[in-house]
């Protein structure tokens, strides 16, 4: 009697839960500069915004919660301080209901992609989504790991790169943007979704979401309590910055220029 | 980065990429915000900073990505017929999207639909919408000026009937006063309103023109606010009256009538602001409501003209700014000639031309005026916002006395030296400024309007000397002078900031007793105050541009003493301060001189003796 009860409710609830997880990155308009200890780059009072297809993520929660596929979306974080400010303006402002900071030490503490899926997959445990979606990558350091990470951790299905996505019960039909062409496939959920640039627009806030944003739940969570060891596994030995260009020079025969090739740029 | 991303991929050839872009100055605001004005004293416990910023941020990126691409194809106009106007393509889009983002409501207080926020955080968004598109943010600033005089002035039921869809943006609103033969002299006014016998509306007829914005199809009703006399009024100012004249009348259910009310029976073809439809308004008894009281007009139109001409001051400082961050991307790359001082950029044909003292010249002139000019706004929108939540008569009296002085300094003089450095601007690309692509003429030609409507130069100047000052008995000058030299004591410690300091109790000094002069010469002699009023409000605008630059300073060198992230920030205000006292103050000499010579040089000239009898 009661598998029959739990079956129904199986059957007739569309009531799914979507985790947007989403990363504050230095602004893309900004002119990273290296550091003078040449170990990192310039983050002290530097514009910071939510890393761009983490909004594109984000939209499309959104965008799941208006078209009733979703009762409830939750954003996490994993973050210094200041990453409350991208929770609330990128995420609570835009229509998400909850917001969860795992909270790093300093805002310019290193964490690496190994570490975040693990504590991303405490979360999907405690918050128990249907679907995770994020971006495919941070535009800081281009890693494009966490989510095919995270989704080999908890078993789950994975769609990458995606340029669209339509969720029908336990399932999505999705498109992945690859280098040589659209894949178009048939995924079961519980899947880790990762978003592309031409999945969707984001929106723009509207004020009367921004003032719902202060209301909103936002937990914080020190990094320590989940129980994850986040200490870097690599050692930054140099960033600098690429070298300049040098002139080019102007070669007098076809000779001068295979002798150059060969033996300058050693290309040939 | 999206929406550059892409545009990249929309983009046809090498003209498209002429093209301007707007970065919202958000770390600028800030520091006026935190660390000069101080505004979190102000404002009330409930607005939350953070809010706030994240505000100031969504502002940003909408004048950034949508208002500001849209600019330079708004120079192309608008198109008239008899059934409705065209504007520029995707105007009517932005305009949405402005709305569903609840822009309009921002300021307005929530008992009709508002947010209620501070009119300080309202300029920020006025800031970065002159910017990026000031003609289209002309569109709905229009309408949250009819906004506050239905506020201020409009009697109950004409505010619940009207102002929510106002303050969402559903409707806009319009301000129709100038007719053929009446501009600066709104006493000449004939349009005319007759009761209509139901003791609520009346029949209004007349004919306006240079209705900006006065037609368009962006939304279902526009409401005009028309001046007009009443039947037996006295003449002058003083016989003229209020009226609110919707373009679709409204209906007791809320639905509008399909016949229009009046009608746009043309546009006029103008030097600048070409987006904006600059109507000729007929009205043939058309319905109306009087806003307030009979014979009032004149006190009620003004809510809505000192909105209007601090918002024109904001648009002097958008302009300025959009104009100046080209000339500044184009002087870090268009490379020509060489340093005085020896190559700079060895490897490459020539330097950029950013290292020519005369083009540092340009730039500085065109920041030192940016800067100070924005915090002059935030200045006095705080006043405004004062002036709202006054604890009492006499707090409320100090600031409307002060927000009195500083709206006509705010409205010409950051309208006149806008100009200058937006020419600036096209100076610095050379050749390339005069050509349309790059988008720099376009600025110069939508500012030019700035010196001109919501009350001239010469009017402002008058009004500042004439009404402000002179019939004030000078009281409120001497107690803003004051309010400098307070400043400049306490902070006379400060020994970097030292010299201009003292240059500035100089200036706030000899600013009163220029006035005091001008004042007594003037009761001898009528022409004094015209003949020295826009040179007195040059004198003025350097004045209060030289109290926000020590301000400024004061609050970097407090910045720089606590060791900061980015010194250089501090560093370049205390630079450019250097710049602004070395170089533009001086030119308070020159008003100080001229504004106080004899006016026999202007009226002893017979007018048949102005042309050199050809």
């Amino acid at each position: 009697c009661n598998h029959f009860f739990a079956l129904l409710q199986d059957l007739s609830s569309h009531k799914m839960k979507a985790l947007v997880a989403l990363k504050r990155v230095i602004d893309y308009t900004v002119k990273v500069r290296v550091r003078p200890d040449k170990l990192g780059v310039v983050k002290d009072n530097v514009k910071h915004s939510c890393n761009p297809f983490d909004e594109i993520a984000v939209e499309q929660a959104v965008r799941f919660k208006e078209a009733k596929k979703v009762t409830e979306i939750v954003a996490v974080s994993v973050g210094g301080p200041k990453t409350v400010e991208i929770l609330r303006g990128s995420a609570l402002a835009l229509g998400v209901d909850k917001a969860i900071l795992i909270k790093l030490p300093k805002d310019d503490s290193e964490v690496e992609p190994l570490a975040v899926a693990k504590i991303l997959k405490g979360i999907v445990e405690k918050v128990k989504p249907d679907f995770v979606l994020t971006g495919k990558q941070a535009i800081d350091d281009d890693s494009c790991a966490v989510p095919q990470m995270l989704a080999s951790m908890l078993g789950w299905s994975q769609g990458t790169f995606l340029s669209s996505v339509a969720i029908e019960g336990k399932a999505a039909t999705i498109s992945r943007e690859t280098d040589v062409g659209i894949q178009k496939l048939e995924i079961k959920l519980p899947a880790v979704f990762s978003c592309d640039l031409r999945l969707n627009e984001p929106r723009y806030a509207k004020l009367p979401e921004i003032m719902k944003a202060k209301k909103k739940p936002l937990e914080e969570i020190d990094v320590a309590k989940t129980g994850v060891d986040v200490t870097p596994r690599l050692q930054i030995v140099q960033v600098s910055d690429p070298p300049t260009r040098a002139a080019g020079k102007k070669v007098k025969t076809a000779d001068e220029l295979v002798d150059k090739l060969k033996n300058e740029a050693k290309v040939l | 980065m999206l929406s550059t991303l892409r545009n990249v991929s929309g983009i046809a050839g090498p003209r498209a990429m002429r093209s301007m872009t707007y970065k919202a100055p958000v770390r600028d605001v800030k520091f006026i915000f935190d660390e000069v004005v101080n505004v979190w004293k102000t404002f009330p416990d409930t607005v939350a900073q953070d809010t706030v910023e994240i505000i100031i941020k969504e502002m940003a990126k909408f004048a950034e990505n949508t208002l500001n691409p849209i600019y330079q194809v708004g120079d192309e106009g608008c198109k008239w017929s008899p059934t409705k106007i065209d504007t520029p393509p995707k105007w009517n889009e932005a305009y949405k999207a402005y709305c569903e983002a609840g822009w309009p409501s921002l300021p307005a207080p929530e008992e009709y639909g508002g947010q209620g926020f501070p009119l300080t955080v309202d300029a920020v968004k006025k800031e970065f919408c002159a910017a990026a598109n000031w003609t289209w943010y002309m569109y709905p600033m229009l309408s949250h000026g009819a906004v506050e005089c239905l506020l201020a002035h409009g009697i109950k039921e004409l505010k619940d009937r009207f102002l929510p869809k106002m303050t969402s943006g559903e409707w806009t609103g319009t301000m129709c006063l100038t007719e053929p033969q009446a501009g600066s002299d709104l006493g000449v006014v004939k349009s005319t309103a007759k009761p209509s016998g139901d003791g609520k509306t009346y029949k209004i007829s007349g004919t306006k023109i240079f209705i900006s914005c006065g037609d368009h199809q962006w939304t279902s009703n526009i409401i005009h606010l028309v001046l007009a006399r009443l039947p037996d009024a006295p003449s002058g100012t003083k016989g003229i009256s209020l009226f609110l004249v919707p373009k679709y009348k409204v209906k007791d259910d809320g639905s509008l009538e399909t016949k229009p009310n009046c009608a746009c029976v043309g546009i006029e073809h103008k030097m600048g602001i070409k987006g904006s439809a600059t109507c000729v308004m007929s009205f043939e008894d058309s319905e109306g409501y009087l806003v307030g009281k009979p014979n009032n007009g004149m006190r009620e139109m003004f809510a809505f003209m000192n909105a209007a001409r601090l918002t024109v001051g904001i648009q002097g400082l958008g302009h300025a700014e959009l104009s100046y961050q080209q000339a500044l991307g184009y002087a870090r790359e268009r490379l020509s000639g060489r340093a005085p001082t020896g190559a700079v950029a060895k490897d490459k044909m020539a330097d950029p031309i950013i290292v020519h003292p005369d083009v540092r010249r340009m730039l500085l002139k065109m920041k030192s005026f940016t800067e100070a000019a924005r915090c002059f706004i935030y200045h006095t929108s705080l006043i405004e916002d004062k002036c709202r939540w006054a604890k009492d008569e006499k707090e409320l009296h100090k600031a409307e006395g002060e927000l009195g002085l500083l709206t006509p300094i705010i409205k010409a003089f950051l309208s006149e030296t806008s100009f200058e450095i937006c020419n600036d601007g096209i100076q610095i690309y050379g050749g390339h400024g005069f050509i349309k692509e790059w988008g720099l003429e376009q600025i110069v030609r939508d500012c030019r309007i700035s010196m001109l409507y919501e009350g001239t130069t010469g009017i402002q100047s008058f009004d500042l000397l004439g009404r402000k000052i002179m019939m004030n008995k000078g009281k409120d000058l001497v107690l803003f002078a004051n309010q400098i030299l307070t400043f400049c004591q306490m902070n006379m410690g400060n020994v970097q900031v030292l010299p201009h300091i003292l240059q500035t109790m100089k200036l706030a000094t000899e600013w009163v007793e220029i006035a005091g002069g001008l004042m007594m010469a003037a009761q001898k002699d009528p022409n004094v105050l015209q003949s020295a009023a826009v040179d007195f409000m040059y004198y003025s605008g350097y004045t209060v541009f030289a109290y926000m630059w020590i301000r400024m300073e004061v609050a970097a060198t407090k910045a720089l003493a606590a060791k900061p992230a980015d010194p250089e920030f501090y560093q370049a205000k205390l630079q450019t301060a250097d710049f602004f006292f070395s170089r533009m103050v001086p030119r308070t000499k020159a008003y100080a001189t001229s504004c106080r010579a004899p006016t026999k040089v202007l009226t002893q000239m017979k007018d048949s003796s102005f042309d050199l009898g050809y």
